[in-house]
């Protein structure tokens, strides 16, 4: 029997909904592998019995947590996708300030309708069975993902930094031009798009780990003159560090299983 | 069929969260509102404090659909904020892209969203089996939309070379070539288009509104990258930086959506249908000849047409983005050097984003952070018009003997031929859920 597959948004822009859409030249061999049965985006039938359940999105309101949870109970294999799902991503950012000021600043009187709670990735309320990182998630990694659960195969990230894929396509490195690259920190599986392009590493697939930070911690104010309150606010963007305690990391992605 | 009330949670096939609600008592509606119950993201409040040349990448986090078009008005209004004025590589590369997420939207719409409707089906996944071809073309035309983009942005989702003051990347001259060879082959796939869409038959509901979109000066191009505020009920022109004379905010108690009017109107409509009634002039010839062959004429008060005026656009974007493509290719493309600020001030990009006219409007301190923002999407000016049209069209569907059932189809259909996009929600406030 085909898996029985459903894609789910929380609080997100919905683009890693939509790239699974865009793998175009694969989609039609995809539905012919699995069965989606519950895509809100894309179809109208709706259905409750799903073994893979991917989610993009943060938990950032109560409806969130709520949906969250019914997903988990429904989904036999839950797979966070997307930097918002995954590190909270950009949602985040709202942690800067004050709840009160910044649902005023938008919402005025209104404020008060707003039930909203702090933007925190699928792992801060429910078991999150794989983690599909980066903003957008990288599409050929979901590819990849897939054809490792249907053939049985286990699936992993990537341990290794952005620097690792930046090198190989030979691009130059963004610390020879003096700029602030979070690719050492960062983990790879996006090819190093970033950089390839013309910009800098921003962290949306999440830290290596409390290593890579420690490292960071001692070699950017070191060798850089960059003290670590600068890394750690590039890291805010997409909620890869966030000021929970004195070592902090609480957008290390958990290891797949 | 006097006393009924249609309750749909969580509107399918369109991006984002939303639900229609209306009651009706002894024949007459007694409650009738579109709902939007997306997460607040408070996109506005968290930019403040942000450096100027991030505004892009963050804002485009808005809408993964339409995020190339949430980089140009960014960048704009950031550039109209520092007094930078981008080359015109820059230029034409944007407009490029622009073209190309137009293209990219508009046959998501058309064929994932819309059609299956029309064809009797819940979703294109029956489709795949049932009109293969019809599913194929849609993706061959997606994928190269989406390839254009990538070529020139490095991807479509949250393109990362548009950047404030220039372009960090340049397309190499192959890529842009074998794009146009697509392209040129692809208008193929458009005759099928038009062929297919010539058939279906759409609702008629026919409520004039007034239509506001970009414009330029009469033998200007047909305006998407940037132009004038104009409207089908005035004869005023307005420059972006005045929007807030144009487009007037407030606050709707019944649904407590931030609902958008104009100085003429308690609603108006933005989107490709507004363009075609107000451009249509502008078109390129291929597209005009589609819309002749369609028998679609400006003005149309049909909002259903909106998908019309969809594929005519699909037609003015591919053969437009050829001519683009000519010109880029007539000199070598060279990676510029980005244009700094000369100063920091306020300013207002106004851009043709695939559903419509999308404001972005920031200030910035002295030292370049933002101090504040005002973004206005498309969905959320048309969210009054779509409620207008849906008063108008119960009665209707009542006095056709339509059941619920059916009735609720059509109104699904309806706010979905506006393509919604109800993730830029960045300007909802919540609603209470209604049982």
């Amino acid at each position: 029997m085909k898996p029985r597959i459903a894609i789910f948004s929380l609080t997100s822009c919905e683009g890693c909904s939509l790239a699974i859409l865009e793998l175009e030249d694969q989609l039609l061999a995809l539905l012919g592998g699995v069965e989606i049965v519950n895509f809100r985006e894309g179809m109208t039938e709706r259905a409750w019995d799903i073994d893979v359940g991917f989610v993009d999105g943060a938990v950032s309101t109560p409806q969130d947590e709520e949906e969250i949870r019914k997903l988990r109970e429904h989904c036999r294999t839950l797979v966070a996708i997307g930097a918002c799902a995954c590190l909270g991503g950009v949602n985040t950012l709202k942690h800067q300030q004050p709840p009160l000021e910044y649902r005023e600043y938008v919402y005025g009187a209104g404020a008060k309708w707003f039930p909203t709670t702090s933007a925190r990735p699928l792992s801060a309320v429910v078991k999150v069975d794989y983690e599909l990182p980066g903003c957008p998630m990288v599409k050929e990694e979901f590819l990849h993902f897939v054809k490792c659960a249907l053939t049985g195969k286990q699936f992993r990230l990537p341990a290794d930094p952005v620097c690792t894929e930046c090198k190989k396509l030979g691009n130059l490195c963004r610390y020879e031009k003096g700029e602030l690259c979070m690719g050492p920190l960062t983990r790879a599986g996006c090819r190093a798009i970033c950089p390839a392009y013309g910009s800098v590493c921003e962290g949306c697939r999440g830290l290596l780990g409390a290593d890579a930070v420690a490292a960071a911690r001692e070699v950017f104010p070191a060798r850089y003159g960059v003290p670590f309150d600068r890394i750690a606010d590039r890291l805010r963007l997409y909620g890869a560090y966030q000021d929970d305690g004195e070592n902090a990391i609480s957008g290390v992605l958990q290891p797949s299983r | 069929m006097k006393n009924f009330t249609i309750d749909v949670k969580h509107i399918t096939r369109v991006e984002g969260h939303g639900n229609i609600t209306v009651r009706v008592r002894d024949g007459e509606i007694t409650h009738l509102e579109l709902a939007i119950v997306e997460s607040p993201r408070f996109f506005e409040a968290f930019l403040r404090g942000r450096p100027y040349h991030e505004a892009p990448h963050i804002t485009c986090r808005i809408c993964g659909i339409c995020s190339v078009g949430h980089t140009m008005a960014s960048v704009r209004g950031i550039e109209a904020a520092c007094g930078i004025v981008p080359s015109e590589q820059t230029v034409l590369l944007r407009k490029l892209i622009l073209f190309g997420e137009h293209i990219q939207s508009h046959v998501l719409h058309l064929y994932f969203l819309a059609v299956p409707d029309f064809l009797g089906a819940g979703s294109v996944i029956p489709l795949a089996r049932t009109h293969p071809t019809v599913v194929q073309r849609a993706l061959r035309m997606k994928k190269l939309a989406n390839d254009l983009c990538a070529v020139v942005g490095g991807r479509h989702i949250h393109p990362i070379a548009m950047q404030v003051g220039g372009c960090s990347h340049v397309p190499r001259e192959g890529e842009l070539q074998d794009i146009r060879k697509r392209l040129v082959d692809c208008r193929e796939d458009l005759d099928e288009t038009v062929g297919l869409f010539a058939e279906l038959k759409f609702p008629q509901l026919n409520r004039p509104t007034e239509y506001v979109a970009l414009k330029h000066a009469n033998n200007g191009e047909y305006a998407l990258y940037d132009g004038d505020i104009v409207s089908s009920h005035a004869s005023q022109v307005t420059s972006p930086q005045a929007y807030r004379s144009r487009v007037l905010e407030t606050v709707v108690p019944h649904s407590a959506a931030k609902h958008c009017a104009s100085p003429y109107s308690h609603e108006y409509a933005v989107g490709a249908l507004a363009r075609f009634n107000n451009n249509a002039e502008q078109l390129h010839p291929a597209a005009k000849a589609v819309a002749a062959q369609l028998g679609f004429t400006a003005p149309n008060t049909n909002p259903f047409y909106n998908n019309t005026a969809q594929l005519v656009e699909v037609v003015h974007d591919v053969e437009s983005s050829i001519e683009l493509i000519d010109t880029l290719l007539a000199q070598p493309l060279e990676l510029e050097p980005i244009v700094p600020p000369r100063d920091f001030g306020i300013g207002v990009g106004a851009t043709e984003v695939p559903r419509g006219l999308l404001f972005h409007e920031y200030a910035l301190d002295k030292d370049g952070n933002i101090e504040g923002s005002n973004l206005i999407i498309p969905t959320g000016q048309n969210l009054a018009n779509i409620e207008a049209d849906m008063r108008a069209f119960v009665p209707q569907l009542m006095s056709a003997g339509m059941g619920k059932e059916e009735m609720t189809l059509h109104l699904e259909m309806l706010v979905r031929a506006y393509d919604p996009c109800i993730s830029c929600a960045t300007h909802f406030l919540d609603i209470q859920w209604e049982d």
